[in-house]
């Protein structure tokens, strides 16, 4: 950003606005393009490396981990949200104060504070399985069960639904409220008013969520990395944590980069076959 | 039908409180269980202390390092601040770039905007960890910092982009009639006019920057240096060496306060304008 398209910004020649996108073209080749570049030709250096991936337990292992969360969580999250947001939108007093209790676990996020207080909820005598106890429910041995670890994984994630469910709630502020009172003259219900007018009004939204939440929920790292540490039994190594494995702690650079070419390509597919399906139910609209 | 009415209300407000609750005890219990003696803790469901003791605050805020925490919440700021000076300049540059003018390839490179929003980041993050470190800046703050200057938010653009299309093009024109160029007409007429969606940017850039911790892990390798997130990592590993409990969770629940404060100041500003970048 140096003092060059100062002077040339005055009058607005061809150039001015390609001088004022500079930057982010240059970030994009040096902290896009190159790394990409560079990752691609790290994982073909040595011939054969995908051909190990692709080959080896723990890559398809990690997948099935990978995928089985992102089939769980993702749907889970947008009902939640979703739903969430439509009792909001109903006009009571006190809404606002619920939207940003909501909304403040989304605020923290991957916040490190956040994963520790997770952390000793789940222990075996922590408040979750106290409070299973008084409903009568028998401990789980959230850690040590290679069964449930990865749900305290989805809980977690689950639990920070706040930035979807807002999503939600300035796409529903959009909608006029006359297309309801047209329903009701109509002698349309509430509930087919909800799926005639809210849902098809909200397809967009719905798409944005559904796929920055896959992309996301693909990429999970932090919490199996600082939560279980992958385990028990690498039932909660999402691919993430395998990439940052084989990477950091193993020096195994070229293996590293072929399977986050993979995940790229499972992510590529996955958001293909969402935009398909969205195009198919814009048809019947 | 009055009778029915109520009804629903009430079992609204009691669905939307069930909800609240959930999202709220964590942390209230996280607050709570740091004021009580260790052997306290997982002794009930309830997280009100007997006699609250906040002796493991002063525990907390020395660490297990030579630094106290008023060190690390400092090395924060200065990762935090330039950040969010640099994201500002940077993305609102570009958004104006795209919003206001036209130029060759322009389509192109706003294709290539909204790409690499969808570029997952675990495939960047390995080569961009290399890359610093060939050049030797591992363990400084230039690569947590320095990106910033290049606009590689794309979702920020996108949301300043958006605003700046709001700003009626009459006032670009009248400044331009006033002998303003394209730098003076941002500064004076469209900058005034975007606040709000800057603020958001700010606060969320600070959010994510005080939360993240992949980027820290990978490329800060002193503890000196350590942003306030690595420090609870090195402490939460530390108990069961000797290191209690409550100290650990009163560290977090100090880890806590930076985001939080913000988010109180800001929340009635950001929560309106996330259409977009609110995603984490």
């Amino acid at each position: 950003m140096g003092k060059k398209f100062y002077k040339n910004s005055v009058g607005t020649g061809k150039y001015t606005g390609l001088l004022l996108i500079m930057p982010f073209v240059a970030g994009l080749v040096l902290f896009t393009a190159i790394p990409l570049g560079m990752s691609f030709a790290g994982s073909v250096s040595e011939s054969g490396t995908y051909t190990e991936v692709l080959q080896s337990s723990d890559f398809y292992k990690s997948m099935a981990v990978t995928l089985k969360y992102v089939l769980i969580l993702v749907p889970l999250k947008l009902v939640v949200s979703l739903a969430v947001a439509l009792i909001l939108s109903i006009s009571l007093r006190f809404m606002g104060v619920y939207r940003t209790i909501f909304y403040i676990p989304s605020v923290l996020g991957s916040n490190l504070s956040v994963v520790i207080m997770w952390q000793f909820l789940f222990t075996s005598d922590g408040p979750v399985n106290k409070f299973l106890n008084l409903i009568n429910i028998e401990s789980v041995g959230w850690y040590s069960d290679s069964r449930h670890a990865l749900s305290i994984i989805i809980l977690l994630r689950l639990w920070e639904f706040g930035s979807s469910m807002i999503i939600f709630l300035n796409a529903l502020k959009n909608i006029p409220s006359e297309y309801y009172d047209c329903a009701k003259t109509d002698g349309c219900g509430k509930v087919r008013a909800f799926f005639l007018i809210t849902l098809p009004l909200l397809r967009d939204s719905i798409f944005l969520n559904l796929i920055l939440q896959t992309i996301s929920a693909f990429q999970e790292f932090n919490a199996p990395y600082l939560l279980t540490g992958g385990g028990p039994m690498k039932s909660t190594r999402t691919v993430g944590m395998l990439i940052y494995d084989e990477m950091f702690r193993y020096g195994e650079t070229g293996y590293a980069n072929a399977v986050s070419w993979i995940l790229f390509a499972v992510i590529t597919i996955a958001i293909i076959l969402i935009w398909k399906i969205g195009r198919r139910g814009s048809e019947e609209f | 039908m009055k009778l029915r009415k109520i009804f629903s209300k009430i079992i609204i407000y009691i669905l939307l409180s069930l909800v609240g609750i959930i999202m709220i005890y964590p942390l209230l219990w996280l607050v709570g269980s740091s004021l009580k003696p260790d052997s306290e803790i997982f002794g009930s469901v309830g997280f009100i202390p007997e006699k609250p003791d906040f002796s493991a605050y002063f525990r907390a805020w020395q660490t297990v390092t030579p630094y106290s925490m008023g060190h690390y919440f400092l090395n924060t700021f200065f990762i935090v601040v330039p950040k969010i000076i640099f994201t500002l300049v940077s993305s609102t540059l570009t958004a104006y770039g795209f919003a206001r003018f036209d130029f060759p390839m322009k389509k192109f490179f706003f294709a290539l905007l909204m790409g690499v929003m969808f570029i997952p980041s675990i495939v960047v993050i390995i080569p961009s960890y290399l890359m610093w470190s060939k050049v030797g800046l591992t363990d400084t703050y230039i690569p947590l910092t320095v990106p910033s200057l290049f606009a590689v938010e794309g979702s920020f653009v996108f949301m300043i982009y958006e605003f700046i299309k709001g700003v009626p093009k009459q006032l670009d024109e009248a400044s331009k009639i006033d002998g303003c160029g394209a730098i003076r007409t941002l500064v004076f007429i469209i900058v005034p006019c975007i606040k709000p969606v800057l603020i958001s940017v700010a606060v969320f850039t600070f959010l994510w920057t005080v939360n993240d911790f992949m980027t820290p892990l990978m490329m800060i390798s002193s503890v000196e240096k350590y942003p306030l997130s690595l420090i609870l990592r090195l402490s939460s590993d530390a108990t069961g060496n000797g290191y209690e409990q409550n100290t650990v969770l009163a560290m977090s629940a100090i880890g806590l306060i930076p985001s939080l404060a913000v988010f109180a100041f800001a929340q009635r500003k950001i929560m309106d304008s996330i259409t977009f970048g609110g995603i984490n």
